[in-house]
């Protein structure tokens, strides 16, 4: 296997570890604040340094140089490759976008080690490939927003429940289907325990109603950066799509179309704004699902694409909404709050992060869209209309919560809330993410058809990084 | 020449790109401009648009050439390999033909007169700058749509209207009534939509890629002979058939006409009077020769239109504001223009093709007319009484009142059915707003219940957030 230039992957994963520790010790919440965003930062550059220079080597997979890792535990267990290669940045930006943009009346009660702690266990589970070291990575992962639900004094019941019975489920599958060493001859017992797992993970109906209950009762930014980097879906790729069968890949395929098209259906007819975005990131993940599970090249390329878009677009729509609820307090969506003359930018930030997700034209989720609906239709023609049923439900949700909350009345309020210079950072970060994905998309589509056909185990013909 | 031809059709499409980005991108990096600056902007791109359409169609005309399609590369191209067997090629092409070359023009016309008057109209309003982004998003849409020579670019112009349409509908945001209406349409455009996105996609699916010159054949337009079986074109026009009856109003999906009316009268005359509630006939006449391959769709093109113009004028007579008569009157005329498309196609199906072809310049014809008068008329409007009073002073009394000979000419029922709309809108919320509500809110309790349960909470169940008895609903 190819070596990087520098330990690009373990730097990148350990700050975050570094500044939780740091931010542990920091005395004020300006200087934790700072602290973490200063990791963040740090963790992006190394990020982007491990993608720049996996690119440079032009290979399918590589290791870090000096690789402490394989010393300490085994070879090839913190890996990049081109699959994970852009997903380990986008998670690092998610995070940073997190800490750039919370608000003061939000930073008092944000447990900054804790979030820290996680964004190290995500990382780390994005860069494993040891089917042991992701049970273990996603099993603590799992930690952190029970922390958080503790702190805060909240019902732990659901989210105990459901992510109790993921681990379990996992551990079981992953013990039964790997026991011997290959996996072949997969248990199918196994396999059922792992796709269960795996669909709790990703909030697949009936087993979702942890989502809606996380997002109501933890803080927004946890529930954004446990769910948006959809570490579900990476953990099928990894554990299951390997080793299912087709029959296997199918019932999950059917079983996240049915949760897209319900969890949209379901954000029209909430009134709390935390479940209402909590339906629409379910409907987006599971969208993704499908293409993952179709099983063609075009159907995975565009799930990839789709499931880097839901990372920046549902994470500056979740930031939005953060924003406007630190303002305003609790909004309910039974009725309208017209705050679009008091925060001009922020409305129309929203309306451009949720145009995005459902991939409208023009934004970084058009593309996505169009080929997880190509590749679907390519296996399943009639069942490919209920992924246009789905975009269209969710366009018809992101509509219904911009109107319901930035139209509508005029808001009495006399306090300046324009957005923060902070606040706008991240929303001109992501703004340009999204422009410029939607009109220049070859490049990232292209990088992610290459992922996908080497994931299913074919190779790419011979063309240039333009694709011509 | 080639160079020449290429400058042109470029700038015909980037005109409006760049007055969309000069607008739109200051105001997200907080940089507001003035209202003498978006005037100047948006006039020297609308100009620059229509100099370059004119330009070019004096060059077809003096070259004889009917299609001058250019080629814009590939926007994503995703190689043939081992299991991918056929490669995904996201094509950008224009195409300028008999078709298009008269949409772009009427466009440019009509966006540059509605620009400047919107810049008097809108004077020191709030919602300024949002205006001229919708506005220029709108354009640009438009255009994109009118010279697409892909199907998926057609969709991508298609999508930007619908946009702007909900937005500007929901221009005077501060109050619930607009915002409801804008919602509303918004709905009816994403299904939609969404059918237009199944036939793109099915269209892409069975050829490989989503020209039109390999769906509708390589003649130029209005000739051309589509390579589908009779089921095929059923499937595909029917799914076209419902995107264009959902973006230009026809029954059933007239119940937003009227509700669109809330936005200001600048925006009511481009769309609902002149340009969007053209584009579902244009889209038709675009794939005219997909009509031609089935008898069966034809008939239901010509079914929706007749029924749309009859339906579109008893309702208008009844009518108590003008805007909203006017916007049945277009509805008329529209679905006369689907028609004459529907008899097209059945023409073109018997092999009378200069029957067929004569009909949809007919068709071609009438849009462009109707379109001028209506703006005309709804751009009118907001001064009509004080043109009542002139001719009420001219006559030396008032013009007598219509209505109530329609009434007694009708009967009381279908006076009543002509006041409620044809009770297009109580069914829709009768049997598919209310039922979908019913079951969301019951699986959203249950869920509720489910994580009480989990949790140890109280019951506290939701309400549904949108009663659809409601009229904000």
């Amino acid at each position: 296997m190819h070596e990087l230039h520098l330990p690009w992957l373990e730097l990148a994963i350990v700050t975050p570890l570094i500044g939780a520790v740091v931010t542990l010790f920091a005395q004020s919440i300006d200087s934790k604040r700072q602290h973490a965003i200063g990791f963040s930062v740090l963790t992006l550059l190394f990020s982007l340094g491990a993608w720049e220079d996996f690119r440079l080597l032009m290979t399918f997979e590589a290791h870090d140089r000096w690789d402490l890792i394989t010393r300490l535990i085994g070879p090839n267990i913190i890996v990049i490759d081109e699959f994970s290669a852009p997903l380990i940045p986008l998670t690092a930006l998610i995070f940073l976008l997190n800490f750039l943009s919370l608000p003061n009346t939000k930073a008092e009660r944000m447990l900054f080690s804790n979030t820290m702690l996680l964004q190290f266990t995500t990382l780390a589970l994005l860069a494993c490939r040891n089917e042991y070291g992701l049970v273990v990575l996603a099993s603590v992962q799992t930690i952190f927003p029970l922390i958080e639900l503790i702190y805060r004094r909240r019902a732990i019941g659901p989210y105990v429940f459901h992510m109790g019975l993921f681990v379990l489920l996992m551990i079981s599958g992953v013990y039964l289907v790997f026991r011997d060493g290959a996996a072949e001859h997969a248990n199918s017992l196994g396999i059922w325990l792992l796709i269960v797992a795996v669909l709790i993970r990703n909030g697949c109906a009936p087993l979702h109603c942890w989502l809606a209950d996380l997002f109501e009762n933890a803080s927004f930014g946890t529930s954004l950066t446990f769910t948006t980097p959809l570490t579900g879906a990476y953990l099928a790729l990894r554990l299951l799509i390997p080793i299912s069968p087709a029959w296997a890949l199918q019932t999950v395929m059917f079983a996240s179309l049915a949760t897209a098209v319900y969890a949209a259906a379901l954000a029209l007819v909430q009134s709390c704004p935390r479940r209402f975005f909590s339906y629409i990131l379910l409907s987006h993940m599971s969208l993704a699902f499908v293409g993952l599970e179709v099983d063609t090249v075009i159907g995975l390329t565009g799930a990839l694409c789709v499931w880097f878009s839901v990372g920046i677009s549902l994470t500056g729509f979740g930031l939005t909404l953060r924003a406007v609820e630190a303002r305003v307090g609790y909004l309910s969506l039974r009725k309208f709050h017209g705050l679009y003359r008091h925060v001009p930018l922020l409305a129309t930030f929203f309306m451009l992060t949720g145009l995005s997700s459902i991939g409208f034209p023009g934004t970084i989720g058009f593309v996505g869209m169009e080929l997880v609906t190509e590749g679907v239709v390519d296996v399943y023609p009639l069942v490919g209309a209920f992924v246009v049923v789905a975009a269209a439900l969710n366009g018809m949700a992101i509509l219904f919560g911009y109107f319901r909350i930035f139209t509508g009345t005029e808001h009495p309020a006399t306090a300046n809330m324009v957005a923060k210079t902070n606040e706008k950072l991240a929303v001109w970060i992501s703004t340009v993410l999204i422009i410029a994905g939607g009109i220049w998309p070859q490049p990232g589509v292209y990088s992610r058809f290459h992922a996908a056909s080497h994931l299913l185990g074919g190779e790419t013909a011979e063309v240039n990084v333009d694709g011509h | 020449m080639e160079f020449i031809v290429s400058f042109l059709g470029i700038a015909v499409i980037t005109a409006p790109a760049i007055l969309l980005t000069s607008i739109a991108l200051p105001s997200l990096f907080g940089i507001r401009l003035q209202e003498q600056s978006i005037n100047r902007l948006t006039s020297s791109s609308v100009l620059i648009g229509f100099i370059s359409a004119i330009l070019m169609l004096i060059i077809m005309l003096a070259t004889g050439s009917r299609n001058v399609p250019i080629d814009l590369g590939d926007w994503i191209v995703l190689p043939a390999t081992e299991l991918n067997e056929s490669p995904f090629h996201f094509h950008l092409k224009v195409v300028f033909d008999r078709l298009s070359v008269p949409f772009v023009i009427l466009t440019f016309l009509l966006c540059g007169t509605i620009g400047l008057f919107a810049s008097k109209y809108l004077h020191r309003e709030i919602g300024y700058l949002r205006f001229f982004v919708a506005f220029a998003i709108f354009n640009l849409g438009m255009i994109v749509a009118s010279v697409s020579g892909t199907i998926e670019m057609l969709f991508f112009g298609w999508e930007l209207v619908g946009l702007s349409s909900a937005i500007l509908i929901a221009y005077f945001h501060e109050r619930k009534s607009p915002v409801t209406s804008g919602f509303r349409v918004w709905c009816i455009y994403r299904f939609a939509d969404a059918a237009f996105l199944i036939a793109a996609i099915a269209m892409h699916h069975m050829t490989g890629h989503g020209e039109f010159s390999a769906l509708i054949g390589q003649g130029n337009w209005p000739e051309g002979v589509a390579q589908l079986s009779s089921w095929q074109a059923f499937w595909i026009g029917s799914l076209l058939l419902f995107a264009a009856a959902g973006k230009s109003a026809l029954v059933p999906f007239c119940g937003w006409l009227p509700r669109a009316m809330e936005g200001p009268t600048p925006s009511s005359a481009i769309f609902y009077g002149a340009l969007s509630v053209h584009l579902g006939a244009f889209l038709l006449l675009r794939v005219g020769p997909i009509i031609d391959c089935s008898l069966l769709l034809a008939i239901s093109v010509i079914l929706i239109g007749a029924v749309s113009a009859i339906y579109g004028t008893i309702v208008g007579r009844v009518q108590s504001d003008v805007k909203t008569a006017l916007s049945f009157a277009s509805l008329t005329q529209v679905g006369i223009i689907v028609a004459v498309i529907g008899f097209a196609g059945i023409a073109g199906g018997m092999g009378w093709s200069t029957l067929a072809i004569g009909l949809r310049y007919f068709a071609l014809i009438h849009i462009l007319g109707h379109a001028m008068l209506r703006t005309l008329q709804l751009l009118r409007a907001p001064t009509l009484l004080r043109d009542y009073h002139a001719l009420d002073n001219a006559l030396g009394a008032h013009i007598p009142n219509e209505d109530s000979r329609f009434k007694k000419l009708v009967g009381d029922r279908m006076y009543r059915f002509a006041l409620e709309r044809g009770y297009l809108d109580t069914v829709i919320d009768r049997w598919v707003v209310q039922p979908f509500v019913i079951v969301a809110s019951t699986c959203n309790r249950l869920e509720q219940g489910w994580l009480n349960l989990l949790s140890g909470r109280r019951r506290d169940t939701q309400k549904p957030v949108i009663d659809s008895k409601r009229k904000d609903g």
